[in-house]
């Protein structure tokens, strides 16, 4: 099993003709990901990559029965995308797009309150159960089908979790880039909530950053629901305060979003936590042999 | 983007705010020439700077007369300005702002932020103001008032009402306040600002509500459809290197140490940053490269970091995803070659053609050292850099 997607997501892509829609698109068939169209405005009727391309979203998931769409749609257009394909029934919509003004996002946030659509992103990788579909712009050789749940602010950080966990053989059950933006979609408790429902994902890990409180929540969830062993890294110790690092997201302010207060909540919470980046996998190899000495001795 | 005090005042005074009367000078002349077009008998002088902690800087300067307000700007045109807010260099002083005095009964301190807990554009208000907000929310957080608003049904009255009562403000101010508040809100999204903050917001002898400060913050990301905003940027107010990074479409922080890192993904490049210093050493800046790092950013991001006087190493950190790590190896050994780098470079690659890649770096005859993981390219990273220092 895993979470979001496998191999029975028809999945479309938004932007599809646009040079990074090509690109990804062309890698995500490659890879297995059961893509079935794609939808850019003005070009309904044609052929690209040897799919069909649909005018809107509503006349592609008519025709193609699609349940979950990848944006790459500029970030102009892109809240716009997003509410398109929620309004046409969508069921997982994963936003790579970067640079969305933050105003557009409170917006779509809150319309997406009242629907059935979860929203992964934006400023996000996607997301890959490996071996079955990849919804994203992840380098998918990395990958291996595998036992631990990966959840990350991070792009290239999640990558460096799931490349460890790969070569200390755990692989991946799902791994979800939830972005890098201060308003996202799906936020580390509910990819965290559907982990643990997950028969197949044995541990997860979980990369976070400076900026905001959503590890705080996460540590505080995990406490309360969590039962799988969770191994955190957070970014930034040595990022200095009012900066933002690259990420929109990535901000210390007014004394919030310290990575030593969310060490410090994680901790609190039993997560195993690294300082450093290189250690997630042997890590989290150690929380899982740590899980099974604790059952034998009950 | 940040904009100036008398930027943002403008803003205001266009969206009905009241502010003190004032005018933006350059030269000593401008200043008292201003003061004359002004009402006294008391003038404030205040240095335009993109950072606050202005006050107790000397940034800030009652006067009595117009000649006062003349050696007042002499004191602070031309000079930089250091507060607790802008590092050890400070910022320069190209302009300042005279304003006519105003007889303050109360001061508050009102702003508009996003509230990333809940996703919404939130007030935050204090009857504490003219103060540390940071520090009165973490003493005294009942002292914190806070509301935010439902992007569908937008600012209610009810909530105006809820911080105007809440900051002891009484018969026909209530009103006055909500009519702020309701201009405050519509600027937020009209122009796709990410901080309003107005610190103090004061109550005049008169009764009056007035924003004796002012401090606008723009949503980078907002800008292609602000270009009036876009107008109103100040280069001179931002950090050399970071303006130049800027330019080639990375993202760079200057740090304080000897450490000059390289690396693609703002994740990763933080991480880089934190290992430096796992390992006893000083990362020099944070640099993202982006997650399509082309051979001639890489030869941009290396010219940006040799500029910086202070680095001994150079650590490159990358995790080819869709970029490919030999095309990032040949950009190293483009650049250097091309930069005449005599530093210590470090390289770790990882992804992608990595082992294509570390074929080139060797291949290369240059005096680059090939890391076998993270932590390897840390520690070599940490003694090269030490190494340098002694030198």
């Amino acid at each position: 099993m895993s979470i979001l997607v496998n191999r029975r997501s028809r999945v479309i892509c938004q932007g599809f003709t646009g040079r990074q829609g090509t690109f990804h698109s062309e890698q995500a068939i490659a890879y297995g990901t059961n893509l079935v169209g794609g939808v850019t405005p003005g070009r309904g009727g044609t052929m690209h990559l040897d799919l069909p391309v649909f005018d809107t979203v509503h006349e592609a998931v008519a025709k193609t029965k699609a349940d979950v769409s990848v944006i790459y749609v500029p970030a102009p257009y892109a809240a716009d995308a997003i509410l398109e394909a929620a309004d046409a029934g969508i069921r997982l919509v994963v936003c790579i797009t970067e640079g969305i003004p933050v105003n557009d996002m409170v917006r779509v946030k809150a319309s997406l309150a009242g629907s059935r659509s979860r929203l992964v992103g934006p400023n996000c990788p996607g997301v890959i159960t490996p071996g079955e579909c990849k919804v994203g712009i992840m380098p998918g050789f990395i990958h291996q089908p595998g036992r631990i749940g990966i959840i990350s602010r991070s792009g290239t950080l999640t990558y460096e979790a799931v490349f460890q966990t790969t070569n200390v053989g755990l692989g991946q059950t799902t791994c979800v880039g939830i972005g890098g933006d201060p308003v996202r979609g799906l936020n580390f408790i509910e990819v965290l909530a559907l982990f643990e429902r997950d028969d197949d994902t044995a541990g997860i890990i979980m990369v976070g950053e400076i900026g905001g409180t959503d590890e705080e929540a996460a540590a505080e969830y995990i406490r309360r629901s969590v039962t799988k062993p969770v191994v955190a890294y957070i970014a930034g110790v040595t990022a200095p305060t009012g900066k933002r690092m690259g990420h929109p997201g990535a901000v210390i302010a007014g004394g919030k979003g310290t990575a030593a207060d969310k060490y410090a909540a994680l901790e609190e919470a039993g997560v195993r936590t690294v300082r450093s980046a290189a250690e997630l996998g042997v890590a989290m190899k150690q929380a899982l042999a740590a899980k099974r000495r604790r059952k034998r001795r009950r | 983007m940040n904009l100036h005090e008398y930027q943002s005042k403008r803003i205001f005074a266009e969206a009905g705010i009241p502010v003190p009367a004032g005018k933006v000078a350059a030269t000593e002349a401008e200043a008292v020439a201003a003061a004359g077009e002004l009402t006294g008998p008391v003038w404030v002088v205040k240095a335009q700077i993109h950072a606050g902690g202005r006050g107790k800087a000397g940034g800030v300067k009652l006067c009595r007369s117009a000649a006062e307000v003349g050696a007042a700007a002499r004191g602070m045109l031309g000079e930089r300005l250091v507060t607790p807010q802008t590092g050890s260099q400070g910022l320069p002083v190209n302009e300042v702002y005279v304003e006519a005095g105003s007889a303050i009964a109360r001061e508050l301190y009102l702003s508009l932020l996003l509230d990333r807990e809940r996703s919404r554009i939130a007030f935050v208000a204090s009857a504490a103001g003219g103060m540390n907000i940071e520090e009165v929310a973490a003493h005294e957080p009942e002292k914190i008032l806070r509301v935010d608003v439902d992007p569908a049904a937008g600012l209610q009255g009810f909530q105006c009402r809820r911080l105007a009562f809440g900051l002891g403000l009484a018969g026909p101010q209530v009103a006055q306040f909500e009519k702020i508040a309701r201009a405050l809100y519509c600027l937020y999204l009209e122009m796709d600002l990410s901080l309003i903050e107005i610190n103090p917001l004061i109550v005049t002898k008169d009764g009056a509500l007035v924003a004796l400060d002012a401090k606008i913050n723009v949503d980078a990301n907002a800008l292609f459809r602000q270009p009036a905003l876009v107008a109103m940027r100040d280069p001179s107010q931002e950090d050399e290197m970071e303006r130049q990074a800027a330019e080639h479409e990375l993202n760079y922080v200057s740090l304080e140490g000897n450490i000059a890192c390289m690396v693609n993904g703002a994740g990763l490049a933080m991480a880089t940053m934190d290992l430096i210093k796992l390992h006893g050493g000083e990362p020099a800046n944070f640099l993202d490269v982006g997650g399509t790092a082309t051979a001639d950013r890489v030869t941009a991001a290396f010219r940006l970091i040799l500029s910086n006087a202070r680095a001994r190493a150079i650590l490159v950190n990358i995790f080819g995803g869709i970029v490919r790590c030999d095309v990032i190896a040949e950009g190293i050994i483009q650049a250097v070659k091309n930069a005449g780098v005599t530093l210590p470079v470090i390289v770790r690659l990882e992804g992608t053609n990595a082992d294509k890649a570390r074929r080139l770096l060797a291949a290369s005859g240059l005096a680059i050292t090939v890391a076998k993981d993270v932590s390897d390219a840390a520690t070599k990273a940490v003694r090269l850099a030490r190494k340098g220092e002694k030198r």
